[in-house]
């Protein structure tokens, strides 16, 4: 499968990663004979089989509602790269 | 003889015996690790003081009674990608450079509450992306056997601290064969459980569907201990269970009469290392001299594990990944535009290049006009690939085949062709996507004197059969191989 440079610009919107014009070409290369690979799936007939995604049958978790941790707020403030008043400080998000 | 010759368990004998204390014991593996860290590179992060201290408090609580498990008091290293309160947690990515979490992962919390006393972290392929441990950001982690070899992946640094070691045993985690293959390139012995077997919870996720954390260590007894350990249900993990069956150690039974062994023939076509073919035929002899019923059939779709596989790992690991925008942890860059040019900014610098192959494919197979085509294809494969397992284990109780194509690679020979590394992970992906548990145990040496391994997959939440089997097999050895016979 071929792929455009308008593809990898899409993909790159998509994944949030801004890539240098030496790794579009490599990520076309390699997307495209990843693609070609992967490919080989088509050999097989899959139709009406159900898509799994759990290998055994567990059903959804219930639980009451109940906060079981505590504020850990501080702490966790410590990793960001930027933090005041606590919260999180972004870049400004609009004019 | 050195106290880190010692298996995990002979050690912790020794601790409850008072013949040694944890702090000895502690000191001695971080003396080790010093020794050897320049030339193997198997920790991203070793926590001495830390250690020493855990050492004393879990000394002191052995001297009261309070702590008298098989572990308590020994040293363990744990992959990087497992969550410790307040230590340096990287995943080997400069995205997580300085990333230390606030609160642990259950299977790490459960070998601290059995005694077990973490050193460090250990070095990993970036997001445990890759078979060589060389994609990680902190520089390659070599192998104890050959310093010019790869120690596999992605738990290298894990597999490589316990065959030199550094660390009686360590815990790993295996998405599509990272814990089983870098134990066969090792020498060392390491389980992949059940999917479900071991909360997932503090486990910085890859492949959320696929991942397991499961132990590196130097002997069957070993791993069946720590698993025993750290399996079960948590609430923090709503797909972790309690099933029964989870007292491996009660398996290390050295009986195999009656036990029906299948070896899949297409696992023996091209492509497979002689010596590794002989090694592991050898192998299953062994067991049918033991009295195991061996047998050879056909396990069908082999080759169609490997693209669903990098299909689901992929597009799991993009959305997984998406969590490090440089906001709430980690890396960020210095300079930008604006919010969404700050986030693609920070993760074009903070991920490596494997890491970034991953995700692009990822969101391209799940973006819209291909979701159907690539993913669901291969969440459709997915079931048909369980369904050849289930056949299979109809009539075997284990199946019995190499870990690996070939034994340790040279350093820089995978990276260049990723399709060609990939294609390295053929016997031990289509597990993960089952769900099955599998085990790699040593199973003697190529020309070069490089270790290889025999891996012994079962059916679901059914460890002790394979543990049995390995624990059997183990005995049989004529060679020393788990405590690591060269000198590093």
């Amino acid at each position: 499968m071929t792929i455009t440079d308008e593809t990898i610009d899409y993909v790159g919107i998509l994944a949030k990663l801004e890539l240098s014009d030496e790794e579009k070409a490599r990520a076309k290369k390699d997307m495209s004979d990843m693609l070609d690979y992967v490919g080989k799936l088509n050999e097989l007939d899959t139709d009406g089989v159900e898509p799994m995604s759990h290998t055994f049958s567990i059903n959804n978790v219930m639980r009451e509602d109940v906060v079981t941790n505590g504020d850990d707020r501080e702490n966790m403030l410590l990793n960001a790269p930027e933090a005041k008043d606590g919260a999180y400080v972004v870049p400004k998000t609009f004019n | 003889m050195s106290l880190l010759e010692l298996t995990a368990v002979e050690l912790g004998n020794k601790i409850k015996n008072k013949e040694v204390s944890s702090v000895e014991a502690t000191k001695e593996a971080l003396a080790s690790i010093k020794a050897k860290e320049e030339r193997l590179n198997c920790f991203v992060t070793v926590d001495e003081e830390g250690a020493i201290k855990r050492a004393e408090k879990i000394q002191a609580r052995i001297d009261k009674g309070e702590l008298t498990g098989s572990l308590a008091g020994v040293p363990v290293g744990i992959k990087d990608n497992m969550n410790i309160a307040g230590m340096l947690t990287t995943c080997s990515s400069k995205i997580l450079y300085n990333f230390k979490p606030t609160f642990n992962s259950t299977a790490v919390e459960k070998l601290m509450n059995a005694g077990a006393v973490v050193v460090g972290k250990t070095n990993m392929d970036e997001f445990a992306m890759g078979s060589t441990s060389e994609t990680s950001y902190f520089g390659p982690t070599k192998n104890p056997w050959d310093l010019e070899r790869v120690p596999g992946g992605s738990s290298g640094g894990s597999a490589a601290a316990v065959a030199a070691n550094e660390v009686p045993f360590a815990l790993g985690s295996d998405t599509g064969g990272s814990i089983r293959q870098p134990a066969s390139f090792c020498g060392v012995t390491g389980i992949k459980p059940t999917y479900g077997r071991v909360s997932r919870y503090g486990l910085i996720a890859y492949g959320s569907s696929l991942d397991q954390i499961g132990p590196l260590a130097k002997d069957v007894r070993d791993c069946a201990t720590v698993l025993e350990i750290i399996s079960g249900k948590d609430d923090k993990d709503s797909t972790s269970v309690a099933e029964a069956g989870a007292d491996f150690t009660s398996a290390l039974v050295d009986d195999v009469k009656g036990l029906k062994i299948g070896i899949p023939k297409t696992y023996f076509s091209e492509g497979l290392d002689a010596s590794v073919k002989e090694n592991v035929l050898k192998a299953a002899k062994t067991l049918e001299e033991k009295g195991a019923i061996v047998e050879e059939f056909d396990l069908g779709l082999v080759d169609y594990a490997i693209p669903a596989y990098y299909i689901i790992a992929s597009a799991e690991a993009s959305s997984n990944l998406e969590r490090f925008d440089g906001v709430k942890y980690g890396y960020r860059t210095d300079s930008f535009l604006d919010l969404h040019n700050m986030y693609k900014k920070t993760r074009s610098e903070g991920f490596g290049a494997e890491v970034k192959r991953r995700i692009m494919l990822g969101s391209f197979v799940l973006s819209s006009g291909y979701f159907d085509a690539y993913y669901m294809k291969a969440l459709r494969t997915k079931a048909l690939i369980k369904a050849e397992f289930d056949k299979a284990f109809e009539k075997y109780d284990v199946i019995l085949g190499p870990v690996a194509p070939t034994t340790a690679l040279k350093l820089g020979e995978s990276l260049s062709d990723p399709i060609k590394m990939y294609l390295g992970d053929i016997y031990t992906v289509s597990v993960n996507l089952a769900g099955l548990p599998g085990i790699s145990l040593p199973c003697g040496f190529d020309d070069k004197g490089l270790p290889i391994g025999l891996q012994l997959l079962g059916k679901h939440f059914d460890e002790k059969t394979i543990l049995r089997a390995a624990y059997a097999f183990e005995q049989t050895k004529s060679y020393e191989c788990s405590a690591i016979a060269k000198e590093v």
